[in-house]
């Protein structure tokens, strides 16, 4: 299909020597449809995000960026892409510089991609670039709920949850399309989870941001996502809307996964 | 009689923060007690209280007493190394978070397993290699011949942790103390240790003390709850009352938390 923003075509990976990391790996990832990568530790999805993110090439097969093969060698499309696609990382502890101020971390995609209508007009007056990176940091703080205030702090004096945020926040402020998620949530306690999630589900909605998850908790994802697929050792066992294969499994793994979820018992 | 009574314990950092706050709880012999909290609640702090593990600078007031079949009643607080060397192994034990830091990576699983069985029941040669492979095979370790040779990097991750949980039980301690046991495991991982550490615990008459920031993993291993927050006891009660009719505002907030994702996975099942 052709709308598309990000799809995998018959993707293969792997080290030499050993057994090949993913096989076969097809799917797409549609505007305003999340979709959850789910799998367990080895199963090659975050292999599979890095292949996304371009930060590795696939041995063969090919990932489509807008229907277009990725190509990062291209300096103009290479912008593109950051542009259209972000990402924010499972550790909030080591994903943020410790030495640099929120603002900083926060306006780091302007920066390095030049973006924003002022940091683009080089001939605009330094000033008036550094008031608009200003401006854009602290929309994007506020649409994940952080106070005005945090810009001027730093990394070590905020908890995991909030630290989360300012790492969504660093990947929303260039107002990406697709945002790839390596288990966003999985280091955090699950009160902070549920904001986490409602934050990423409100994004989604109201800025017309589409989610890649990889995660292994199939309630965060059921939460969140509209589209599935299951990885098992490298290949994509079973795949859909999110509604027919967590109602349905047909895959024995993709069962498994769901019997294995841990429940709370049942309230009377 | 209780096994473990923790009455009036605190424990502050070196620079004078109360990080456990006059907590009290008492767990009886075959007790199965949930201790649940989320990063930063103390709820670590008070197994490595009971242990006599704190670091060093903490310091801790209020008593810790272990009463356990075959030793003297024991008070933990301010006891000597020499004594809570005595007790731990024997009446407590404790699996821990990350299999890979609990385990020596430079000596063989077999060596490190039969450790606590060479000290503890005596055992030396033919009898302690023989010991070793049935506490191997007692966590359902397959081949627990080739596991007992390898290193612990050469093993899984759920692997790693059954050895570590055949450590911990191979003396028959009267309380285990398992912080967060399956954290670092997949899901149907967790599944798998969490129900053998069910039975072997049933099966030899062990107490628990089960340390968890995950109420739905609790619920489903022990009996009781404890639910704590900023180093004090919030709430306690049987699993079935905290998860039906929470009291306390952050009870009622976890267990919707939890809710949250159970009710977006059943609205996808038929």
């Amino acid at each position: 299909m052709s709308n598309a923003i990000l799809e995998a075509r018959d993707v293969h990976f792997g080290y030499r020597h050993s057994a090949p990391v993913l096989a076969g790996v097809s799917f797409a990832v549609r505007p305003g449809r999340s979709m959850a990568l789910v799998g367990e530790s080895g199963a090659g999805k975050t292999t599979l995000l890095r292949l996304l993110l371009g930060l590795a090439r696939p041995g063969s097969g090919a990932i489509l960026f807008d229907g277009r093969e990725l190509d990062l060698g291209d300096r103009a499309r290479r912008l593109e892409f950051r542009r259209g696609v972000q990402t924010v990382f499972q550790d909030p502890y080591s994903s943020l510089d410790p030495r640099q101020r929120v603002s900083r971390i926060v306006a780091e995609p302007l920066r390095s991609l030049g973006l924003g209508p002022a940091a683009v007009d080089r001939d605009a007056p330094r000033a008036d670039r550094r008031a608009e990176i200003r401006q854009r940091v602290a929309a994007a703080l506020d649409s994940v709920g952080l106070p005005a205030d945090a810009a001027d702090r730093y990394p070590h004096e905020f908890s995991g949850g909030q630290r989360q945020r300012i790492a969504i926040a660093r990947a929303v402020v260039c107002e990406p399309r697709v945002l790839l998620a390596d288990e966003p949530v999985s280091a955090l306690d699950v009160t902070t989870r549920v904001r986490i999630v409602d934050l990423l589900g409100e994004l989604t909605r109201e800025r017309g941001l589409t989610v890649v998850m990889v995660s292994h908790d199939l309630g965060v994802v059921a939460t969140l996502c509209e589209d599935i697929a299951v990885l098992e050792r490298g290949r994509i066992v079973e795949q859909g809307g999110i509604d027919a294969v967590l109602g349905s499994p047909t895959h024995p793994y993709t069962r498994r996964l769901i019997a294995s979820a841990p429940r709370l018992p049942a309230a009377r | 009689m209780s096994l473990l009574t923790v009455s009036g314990l605190s424990v502050h950092a070196p620079d004078g923060r109360a990080l456990v706050r006059d907590l009290s709880f008492a767990i009886g012999p075959g007790d199965r007690l949930g201790l649940i909290g989320e990063s930063g609640s103390g709820k670590s702090l008070t197994a490595l209280a009971i242990m006599g593990l704190l670091p060093a600078g903490m310091t801790v007031s209020g008593s810790v007493l272990l009463d356990t079949p075959g030793l003297p009643a024991s008070e933990v607080v301010g006891a000597p190394a020499r004594l809570l060397n005595r007790l731990r192994g024997r009446a407590v034990t404790a699996v821990f978070q990350e299999p890979l830091t609990a385990l020596d990576p430079l000596m063989r699983v077999g060596r490190q397993v039969a450790g606590p069985l060479r000290r503890w029941r005596g055992l030396r040669g033919a009898a302690l290699r023989e010991a070793t492979l049935a506490a191997l095979a007692e966590v359902r370790l397959t081949d627990p011949e080739r596991i007992a040779r390898a290193y612990p990097h050469e093993i899984s991750g759920g692997q790693r942790q059954r050895v570590a949980i055949a450590m911990a039980l191979a003396c028959r301690p009267a309380l285990l103390i398992a912080d967060e046991p399956t954290t670092a495991l997949d899901v149907s991982v967790q599944a798998d240790v969490l129900s053998l550490l069910a039975n072997l615990i049933a099966a030899h008459g062990m107490s628990l003390l089960f340390i968890t920031h995950d109420l739905a993993v609790v619920a489903g291993v022990t009996d009781r709850v404890l639910v704590m927050r900023d180093g004090t006891a919030v709430e306690s009660g049987t699993v079935r009352d905290i998860v039906t009719a929470p009291r306390a505002p952050y009870t009622r907030d976890l267990v919707n938390s939890a809710r949250t994702f159970d009710a977006a996975l059943d609205r996808r099942k038929p």
